[in-house]
C-alpha cells in the first residue's frame, strides 16, 4: 500500500441553485479541484463520483460518464465510476479513489460528489431521502427519515438523560460556524429558542434539527504521496480510511443510541493512523440531524457514551473547544447535497490543515477526521487526514 | 408497487411470520435464511415462528411532516416495538392520543390498511400497533 495525498480541492456554494443543473455544479467543483492541483487533463487516471439518487432527483443515471464527458475527458476515455451508499456516497467515493491510488493501480484520481435535490419538491425529496432506510419494513409502515432519527433522539434522552436543549445546541453551534463560511447554505446565527420553537417535523425534532435539501458539489484530487510535491507545497496525507456496515433497518439493532458502524470504522481508522481520538483537533461529522452529531462525537471516542449533549453545551465541540466539530457549519448549516457531503467534509478538513480556513481556522490543526454516514448508520466511512 | 412484491410480503405483513435460529434461538423478522451470529451453522436450521403480536414501545416519534400517502393521518405516531420474542418492529401506533404514548407502553399488533398505489391502485394491509387496554 502506498501513501496517498490530497493535492487539490474544489467545491460549489451549497443551497438552492436554480441557475445551474447537475452537470454544471459537478463540473464547477471538479474543475476547481483540478485547477487547485495545477493538473493537466491528460494526467488524470480515473474519476469516481459519489451520488445517491440522480435517477430520482433529475431522472439521469450513468452520471460518472456524464461528469467525465462534460469535464472534457471523453476523448481520454478514463475509467469513470459512480459510487452509491446513500448519505455516505461521497465518503465512499473518496475511499474508492484512495484504494485505487494506494494499490498502485492509479497515480492521480479525481473524486467528486454531487447531488441536485431541488428540482423536485420537498415531499418528493423527503420520499427519496427515506429510501436510504429500509423501504419495505420501515418506510412503508410510516417511518420517515426524520422520524427514525427522532426515535434515536427519544431513546438517547430516555437512556442517558440527554435533554432537548442539549440536542438543540448542536444546531446553534453549527449555524454559528456556518456564519463564518461563505459557501454555506445558511450563514446566519440562530439562538436556542429558534430551534426549540421551530415547526415540528418528527417530535422531538423540529425544522432546525434537520439538515436542508441542497444542491451542490465538491471534489478532491488524490495523488501518490511520493509525487504529491510536484503539484503542491501543502499536500494533505490520508492517514487512514475505514468503512463499516450495519443492518439496513434501525429496528434490527440491539441498541439505537450507538452506530456500531461508526465505532468499528473509527477503531480501524485510528489503528491504521496510529492515533487516538484526543489527537484530533478538527472533525467534520455527519449531522444530518442534530442527534446524529451527538451520536457521532460519542461513537468516534471524543466523549464517553451519553455525554455528547453535555459536551456540546459546554462548548467542547465549538471552535476553541476540545475538538472543533463541523467548522464548515456541518450538514445543518453548510447544506447537505447528499452525494457531495462526504467529499465536502474532506474539503473542509483540507482547508483547516492547510491553514486556509479563514475566519473559521482552528489554530494549530494538524490532524483532522471526517465521518460520513449512509442511512441510519448502515454505512459509515471514517477518514483521517494529516498536514504532511 | 408491482403485484409480485405485494404478494411476496404478505405472509409476514399479515401473519407476523418470523424465523428462529435452531442453533442460538435468535428471532428474525422478516424471516431470514441465515442467522447473523451462527452464520453457516444455521443454514437449514432456521425454523418458522409466528410472533405473538405483543410487545412494548422501545422508542417513538410523532410525525408532523409526512409523505404524501400519510398526509391524511398526520400527525401520527410511529414506534419501534420490542416484541415479546425479542425482535423489534417499526409501525404506527393507533387508537391512542399522541401525548399518552410512552416508552415501555404495552401494545399489540392489529391488521390495518397501511398504504395504496395511488388513488386507483391496490390497497395494501399490514400491522399497526394499539395499546393493550
Amino acid at each position: 500500500m502506498r501513501e496517498v495525498a490530497i493535492i487539490g480541492i474544489g467545491d460549489t456554494k451549497f443551497g438552492e441553485m436554480w441557475e445551474a443543473g447537475f452537470r454544471e455544479i459537478g463540473i464547477q467543483a471538479g474543475l476547481a479541484a483540478v485547477e487547485d492541483a495545477k493538473l493537466a487533463a491528460e494526467e488524470i487516471d480515473a474519476l469516481y463520483v459519489g451520488n445517491m439518487s440522480a435517477g430520482r432527483f433529475i431522472e439521469q443515471e450513468h452520471v460518472a460518464a456524464l461528469i467525465a464527458d462534460y469535464s472534457g475527458l471523453a476523448r481520454d476515455h478514463i475509467p469513470a465510476t459512480r459510487i452509491e451508499a446513500a448519505g455516505a456516497s461521497g465518503g465512499l467515493a473518496l475511499r474508492q479513489g484512495y484504494l485505487a491510488v494506494a494499490s498502485g493501480m492509479h497515480d492521480i484520481v479525481v473524486v467528486g460528489g454531487a447531488e441536485k435535490m431541488t428540482d423536485v419538491g420537498d415531499v418528493v425529496a423527503t420520499e427519496i431521502q427515506a429510501s436510504a432506510a429500509d423501504q419495505q419494513w420501515e418506510v412503508t409502515f410510516g417511518a420517515t427519515f426524520p422520524a427514525l432519527h427522532a426515535m434515536i433522539a427519544r431513546r438517547h434522552m430516555h437512556q442517558y438523560g440527554t435533554t432537548r436543549e442539549q440536542i438543540a445546541q448542536v444546531s446553534v453551534k453549527n449555524h454559528k460556524h456556518g456564519s463564518l463560511n461563505p459557501k454555506a447554505q445558511f450563514q446566519r446565527e440562530i439562538d436556542l429558542n429558534t430551534v426549540l420553537k421551530a415547526a415540528p417535523v418528527a417530535d422531538p425534532l423540529g425544522m432546525f434539527d434537520c439538515a436542508p435539501f441542497s444542491d451542490g458539489a465538491a471534489a478532491v484530487v488524490l495523488c501518490s504521496m511520493d509525487k504529491a510535491r510536484r503539484y503542491t507545497d501543502t499536500p494533505i496525507r490520508i492517514r487512514a480510511s475505514a468503512q463499516a456496515s450495519d443492518t439496513l433497518a434501525l429496528h434490527a439493532r440491539s441498541d439505537i443510541c450507538t452506530f456500531e458502524a461508526t465505532r468499528v470504522a473509527a477503531r480501524k481508522a485510528f489503528k491504521q493512523a496510529g492515533l487516538e481520538p484526543k489527537d484530533i483537533q478538527v472533525a467534520e461529522v455527519h449531522d444530518n440531524f442534530t442527534i446524529s452529531e451527538i451520536l457521532a462525537i460519542e461513537d468516534l471516542g471524543f466523549f464517553p457514551k451519553g455525554e455528547g449533549g453535555k459536551a456540546t453545551v459546554e462548548g467542547q465541540t465549538a471552535m476553541g473547544g476540545k475538538v472543533a466539530v463541523n467548522t464548515s457549519g456541518g450538514l445543518k448549516a453548510r447544506g447537505d447535497p447528499i452525494g457531495a457531503t462526504g467529499v465536502a467534509q474532506v474539503v473542509e478538513i483540507v482547508h483547516q490543515l492547510r491553514g486556509q480556513a479563514g475566519k473559521r481556522q482552528v489554530s494549530g490543526a494538524r490532524f483532522g477526521l471526517a465521518q460520513n454516514v449512509g442511512g441510519t448508520g448502515a454505512t459509515v466511512v471514517v477518514t483521517i487526514l494529516e498536514a504532511a | 408497487m408491482a403485484t409480485a412484491r405485494f404478494w411476496r410480503e404478505n405472509p409476514s405483513r399479515y401473519n407476523l411470520s418470523a424465523s428462529k435460529c435452531g442453533v442460538c434461538g435468535k428471532v428474525f423478522f422478516p424471516p431470514r435464511g441465515v442467522c447473523s451470529t451462527c452464520h453457516r451453522k444455521s443454514i437449514g436450521k432456521m425454523q418458522g415462528l409466528r410472533l405473538s403480536g405483543e410487545g412494548e414501545i422501545y422508542s417513538y416519534s410523532v410525525v408532523h411532516e409526512a409523505p404524501s400517502q400519510y398526509e391524511m393521518l398526520k400527525p401520527y405516531v410511529v414506534a419501534m416495538v420490542r416484541m415479546d420474542e425479542g425482535v423489534m418492529l417499526t409501525s404506527q401506533v393507533i387508537d391512542v392520543d399522541p401525548p399518552e404514548v410512552k416508552i415501555g407502553m404495552r401494545v399489540h399488533t392489529t391488521l390495518r390498511r397501511v398504504g395504496e398505489d395511488g388513488p386507483a391502485g391496490v390497497i395494501y394491509y399490514g400491522y399497526k400497533f394499539a395499546p393493550i387496554k
